[in-house]
């Protein structure tokens, strides 16, 4: 079963060729991690996944369909900059959650808020940025989706925190699901990988599985990662 | 149990070898359940694949096995654990020696370093 497709996607913006032919398939419980330099095209690549952008050529289907209202029901999406109003309490944010997205689990929300040491009475603008994005990334594991696309979900936060938050992916993403991280952070989250998605001058330039790219190369996915695209 | 992994080699093989370890050194005994996939995936710290892959490596050698419907055990047959365990400290001293060797020491040098330990 294809969880995902995009089939020979092209962006342009004015005349500007963002991504070229990209043709990508994701299967149900794989972990991918879409890496690549800055400004190479992940951002772009995962807006026109969540139907957020729209490609000038070529088809994205999730679970069959086009993408559109019904697919992103089933995709659970952690922006790059927030979305949330930061004047809003977390518990208050939980309860918007919960009453936007059918498949939102805040029991589920309050434990990992709890877990994670996270006051819910707190105003989001009274946290810091790695408190921030810690409730973002709960909000965004608490729905039961069958595809979490989480765009730098590592960004802000110290190394201590990324190891908590990788933990969080882990133990919380639903059996059969899947999960794309797009980073550059590569050393700090290859450890999680299934497969990786090399993404260079808005193309797939490598697709593989994580120990086999290992295996084949004889060095981390951060060090082939650092030879292919050295400046 | 902790687990460590560096990013240098496959993942399923580091975890395949830290298993092993536990079981040869009696941290995980005959007969001891060993965690669902999902934990194990979630105290290792890494893909839950990884970990199927590696536990479907360590049933193939025997050193574990499936109960039906109940999960997976740590095998009953001391045969095998003393097998792996044979072999592992036959690759460690092989390792060891060739370290030796490149300093330029001899066997009964090494002896005797060992005794005075």
């Amino acid at each position: 079963m294809k969880l995902l497709e995009c089939k020979n996607i092209t962006k342009k913006f004015d005349n500007k060729e963002i991504l070229h032919d990209i043709n990508l398939t994701i299967k149900p419980g794989k972990i991918i991690g879409l890496l690549g330099k800055n400004g190479q095209g992940k951002t772009t690549l995962i807006k026109l996944i969540n139907d957020l952008l729209t490609p000038t050529s070529g088809e994205i289907l999730v679970k069959g369909n086009k993408v559109g209202v019904e697919t992103k029901k089933v995709i659970s999406y952690l922006p790059e900059r927030t979305c949330l109003d930061k004047s809003m309490k977390v518990c208050e944010i939980v309860k918007c959650y919960e009453e936007f997205y059918e498949n939102f689990n805040s029991k589920k929300a309050y434990k990992l808020l709890k877990d994670l040491d996270l006051d819910i009475n707190e105003k989001l603008a009274k946290m810091s940025k790695g408190m921030q994005e810690k409730v973002q990334l709960v909000l965004v594991m608490s729905r039961d989706a069958d595809l979490y696309i989480l765009d730098e979900p590592l960004g802000g936060v110290d190394p201590a925190t990324r190891d908590y938050i990788l933990d969080t992916i882990l133990s919380n993403f639903k059996e059969g699901s899947s999960v794309i991280i797009s980073t550059h952070l590569i050393a700090d989250i290859e450890r999680i990988l299934d497969e990786i998605i090399f993404i260079d001058k808005g193309r797939i330039v490598l697709t593989s599985d994580a120990d086999e790219l290992r295996t084949k190369e004889n060095c981390s996915i951060d060090e082939v990662f650092r030879r292919m695209f050295k400046c | 149990m902790e687990y460590f992994f560096d990013n240098e080699r496959p993942i399923y093989i580091q975890l395949v070898e830290q298993l092993r370890l536990f079981i040869i050194s009696g941290k995980l005994k005959k007969g001891d359940k060993i965690p669902s996939v999902r934990e194990l995936a979630s105290i290792a710290g890494v893909n839950p694949n990884t970990v199927q892959k590696a536990l479907a490596e360590l049933e193939r050698d025997g050193l574990i096995y499936t109960e039906r419907t109940n999960g997976k055990y740590v095998t009953n047959d001391e045969k095998i654990i003393k097998k792996f365990k044979i072999t592992i400290i036959e690759e460690k001293l092989a390792t060891f020696m060739d370290d030796m060797k490149k300093i330029g020491i001899s066997n009964q040098e090494i002896i005797e370093y060992l005794q005075r330990k």
